[in-house]
């Protein structure tokens, strides 16, 4: 696959931006991804937004970012939005520059969740007529999917809480964090229940940010002289909607999505070939089933990982050296965040944070009820 | 199956209430802070085309540069369009029935190169043309909070 | 880089005001077994899906993972793309892209609105900026009503010469089996309806629709197997620029302009009215379907009503507009522009039926939204 990743940027994650409208997030964010990438406006052929009108309160919200993503400068330019998470929107930038329409695309998400009501917000993804009525929310829905795959696999309240003493505490070496914090076991064990197993440290927090990319095809990427992060495999999946439709316990489509990026990125041995993984851990028990389900362990063996530290940052497989999304979950943004800290690594700038000989990382995003829907990449130098 | 063999299809109504909380960004609040406490209305003006703005705004979108220069627009101004709205429809933001007729205008500010759209006093469209001549009308002291309404709406000038 | 891209099959709903029968998910179900059907294809020759609709129409959050059962998405690769009135054009062009750059041969991309599940008005409204505009915000027809009264002051065209133009859409939509609006009306009906805004009246503009549409887009090779006569995609091009509903110039239409510079000169045209042999065009209303034909360098300034008049935009005239009876006959926003495409790439397939423009080889397919956005795509019987 002949696209890198050239330039990123992203904000601090904070619980309440008050003094940004969601344009300026985005302004702020793509004029840094633009300097890192040593280029200018001109530069750029088009652009994806990613955005969601429910997290914004308005209707085509994307309209919001037209000035500020550069979609209006000069004669305008060709623009299109992704409603979904950022790593959706670099997908969709990626084929955009695989196409051969465009030789570089600028991929730029945004989310204010501090601006609604992140309960009602999440509520309104289920059908209305048989699972919205009973107020099932994000939380309250992966409550459900925890609880099964716990049940299942044998895996306890601990277990899921060592990820979020480790992912709390990484987030304090992460400038970019909105929680960093030294959580002991019991700490997150007493910490007020939200929906039974989840509980306030279990949780990822809702915060405000944006992200940028900047995406090139093989050309621009030898022009440039910065050391590119290339995308060697992307694989993305569905599963059903209804959560009695689903085994909750089990991610069938993230195996696909992730079986589809190693065979494109040839990845045999995802524990020897992958050097670092940035997953999408909205709560605790998350890390644990997708990286089972991602094939670095047998499933329930998860807990077997983070509790001899080898998801540690000097373990043999890093897992979440940014602090993850437990730490700092700006929606939509935070499946880019874990691509953005990927080609971090991959290029030795992860300040404070640097895993060592990281050549080849894994990021991955989620969409949708109990994580219906899973994005995988594969990036390297 | 109702005696003439019809099946009865149910639907289901629901009326939701999604609370929001934008933030106006320190450009829309310095806009919103002059109108509350001064009635005075301020546009960005971008230093590459020199175009002034309303709603104020950081960035020029055909320039792609950052503006900070703010300049003073008249309360009064251009109508550019408008439209005299009959028909009754539900504010989302309020979740009550406009009352019609009422006239929805975008005035062009003197000294602004986009228009601020807004309520107008006059209901009869005859006598309402593009070009008219509009004035701001305040709330009184003590009652603007620092949104758009505290422009109550915009009075056509007289003699025209 | 990339494959060549046709659209080789294309379905559609029948659009109704109100489709009670059925729920969103069924509606978008009915449309992908209409294209699967149209292209001989079955849902396991489908790699992967992309979507579209307005989400506050069906108060639906993350509809590309709500609508699985119906988009045949499961198991698969699925997400959403989405740009208010432009999202049916948006969602073809990310068809385009997703089989283009070689991630998938077949792909299909569906657009789709459930209007009369919604509080049409209310949702729109909900557009515009929160701090600045929404107290206010009325709807399209103030800015509409100024692009028409303007053009009329400039150019002496009066309202007969736009209700010609409502008066040849519905005549087409009248062969169109699946359209909204299937009678002929008159010039004097569209003038003697009721006035809306100086000069927009009732028949100017578009009716609601309940309606979803698909189209199945393939990789060279596939296409060539799929069908006798694949509709390749030549080029696209997407302008959309202002924020805000007070930036526009309602006596102007830049995007227009400008997506169309782009695409004819990446294509080569220069002589649209010549070279082109139909046109789709994601019209909101009839002033639009004159002053639009200019923008487009179709004809000059002022130009436009002498050629509706003379027939030269009617089926059996030298450049068509809107075989299909266009969005004056059916304006289901979330599939309007994904409309276009499917009757563009259905004409050059040559199976349009009654509707049927001679010799088509080259369509353009427009979409039109927001504040005055633009999408255009261009397919042609000829690879290129």
């Amino acid at each position: 696959m002949d696209v890198a990743i050239l330039g990123v940027a992203q904000t601090k994650y904070d619980g309440k931006k008050e003094d940004y409208n969601y344009a300026e997030l985005v302004y702020e964010v793509t004029t840094q991804a633009l300097e890192d990438a040593g280029m200018t406006i001109d530069e750029i052929d088009n652009i994806v937004t990613v955005s969601n009108d429910f997290w914004d309160g308005r209707t085509i919200s994307c309209m919001g970012v037209q000035d500020a993503c550069g979609a209006a400068y000069g004669e305008g330019k060709n623009v299109s939005t992704v409603e979904g998470d950022g790593t959706f929107g670099i997908l969709y930038g990626a084929m955009r520059t695989l196409s051969g329409s465009y030789s570089t695309t600028l991929v730029v998400s945004h989310s204010k969740g501090s601006e609604g009501n992140s309960r009602m917000i999440t509520n309104a993804m289920f059908d209305y007529i048989y699972q919205r009525p009973l107020g099932l929310d994000a939380i309250s829905s992966s409550a459900l999917q925890a609880r099964e795959y716990m049940n299942r696999y044998g895996v306890t309240e601990e277990d899921c809480a060592y990820v979020s003493v480790k992912n709390r505490k990484q987030a304090m070496q992460n400038p970019y964090a909105h929680l960093g914090m030294d959580l002991s076991i019991d700490d997150v064990l007493n910490s007020r229940p939200l929906a039974d197993p989840i509980k306030l440290h279990d949780a990822s927090p809702v915060s405000d940010g944006a992200a940028a990319v900047v995406l090139g095809n093989r050309v621009v990427a030898n022009k440039k002289g910065r050391k590119p992060v290339w995308l060697k495999g992307i694989g993305y999946c569905s599963d059903a909607h209804f959560l009695g439709d689903r085994c909750l316990a089990e991610a069938p489509a993230l195996q696909k999505a992730s079986h589809k990026a190693y065979e494109m990125a040839d990845i045999n041995n995802p524990t020897e070939d992958i050097d670092v993984v940035e997953l999408y851990d909205a709560f605790s028990y998350m890390e644990l089933m997708w990286l089972e389900e991602m094939g670095f362990c047998s499933k329930g063996d998860g807990k077997k990982l983070t509790r001899r530290g080898v998801t540690a940052m000097d373990g043999e497989l890093p897992v979440n050296p940014s602090g993850g999304v437990i730490s700092s979950h700006a929606v939509l943004v935070a499946g880019m965040a874990r691509v953005i800290e990927c080609a971090l690594q991959i290029r030795g700038e992860a300040e404070g944070r640097q895993v060592k000989h990281a050549k080849t990382a894994l990021a991955h995003g989620i969409n949708g009820p109990c994580a219906q829907s899973h994005c995988v990449m594969v990036l390297s130098e | 199956m109702s005696s003439s063999g019809e099946i009865e299809l149910i639907k289901l109504q629901e009326v939701a209430d999604l609370p929001y909380n934008w933030s106006a960004g320190k450009y829309g609040s310095k806009f919103l802070r002059s109108l509350r406490d001064e009635k005075r209305f301020w546009g960005t003006r971008c230093p590459q085309c020199g175009k002034v703005y309303f709603p104020p705004r950081e960035v020029c979108g055909p320039c792609f540069a950052h503006i900070d220069e703010w300049v003073e627009l008249s309360t009064e101004g251009t109508l550019t369009a408008f439209s005299v709205v009959n028909f009754p429809f539900i504010d989302p933001e309020l979740g009550e029935k406009r009352p019609v007729p009422y006239t929805f205008g975008y005035i062009q500010l003197d000294g602004c190169d986009t228009a601020m759209s807004h309520f107008v006093n006059e209901h009869d469209h005859t006598k309402l043309w593009r070009g008219m001549r509009v004035k701001a009308v305040f709330k009184e002291d003590g009652q603007r909070v620092g949104n758009m309404q505290d422009v109550l709406y915009f009075e056509i000038k007289e003699n025209q | 880089m990339g494959q060549r891209v046709a659209a080789v099959g294309f379905g559609q709903t029948y659009h109704r005001s109100r489709r009670d029968d059925v729920n969103g998910i069924e509606l978008i179900g009915e449309a992908v077994r209409s294209a699967l059907e149209d292209a001989e294809l079955t849902l396991d020759d489908i790699d992967a899906v992309v979507i579209g609709n307005m989400d506050h129409f069906e108060a639906v959050n993350y509809m590309d993972n709500w609508s699985v059962d119906g988009t045949g998405a499961f198991m698969k690769p699925v997400f959403k793309v989405t740009t208010g009135g432009t999202t049916g054009t948006t969602v073809g062009i990310a068809g385009y892209h997703h089989v283009a750059s070689e991630m998938f041969d077949v792909v299909l991309a569906i657009g789709w609105e459930k209007n009369s599940e919604s509080d049409t008005t209310g949702a729109i409204i909900t557009c515009s900026d929160p701090i600045f505009d929404r107290f206010s915000f009325s709807g399209a027809l103030p800015g509409l009503a100024v692009e028409a009264s303007a053009y009329m002051k400039q150019y002496g065209v009066k309202e007969e010469d736009a209700a010609r133009v409502a008066v040849r859409d519905r005549r087409h939509g009248a062969l169109n089996p699946y359209s909204h609006l299937q009678s002929e009306i008159t010039t004097e009906d569209v003038l003697n309806s009721t006035m809306l805004s100086y000069p927009v009246k009732l028949l100017d503009i578009c009716p609601r629709t309940d309606g979803a549409a698909a189209v199945i887009f393939a990789g060279e090779k596939k296409a060539k197997r799929i069908s006798p006569r694949p509709a390749w995609i030549m080029g696209t091009s997407v302008r959309h620029a202002n924020c805000y509903f007070g930036d526009i110039d309602y006596t102007a239409n830049d995007s227009l302009k400008y997506a169309t510079r782009e695409l004819f000169g990446n294509v080569g045209i220069k002589e649209p009215l010549k070279e082109l042999d139909l046109v789709e065009l994601y019209q909101p209303y009839t002033f639009a379907g004159l002053k639009w034909m200019e923008y487009m360098g179709i004809c000059g300034p002022g130009e436009s009503p002498q050629l509706v008049w003379d027939g030269v935009t009617d089926l059996g005239g030298e450049l068509p507009f809107n075989p299909s009876g266009g969005v004056l006959c059916t304006n289901c926003i979330g599939a309007t522009g994904m409309l276009r495409i499917g009757e563009a790439a259905m004409q050059i397939q040559g199976k349009a039926g009654a509707r049927q423009v001679e010799d088509a080889n080259l369509a353009l397919a427009t979409g039109f939204g927001g504040t005055f956005w633009t999408d255009m795509m261009l397919l042609s019987s000829r690879p290129w």
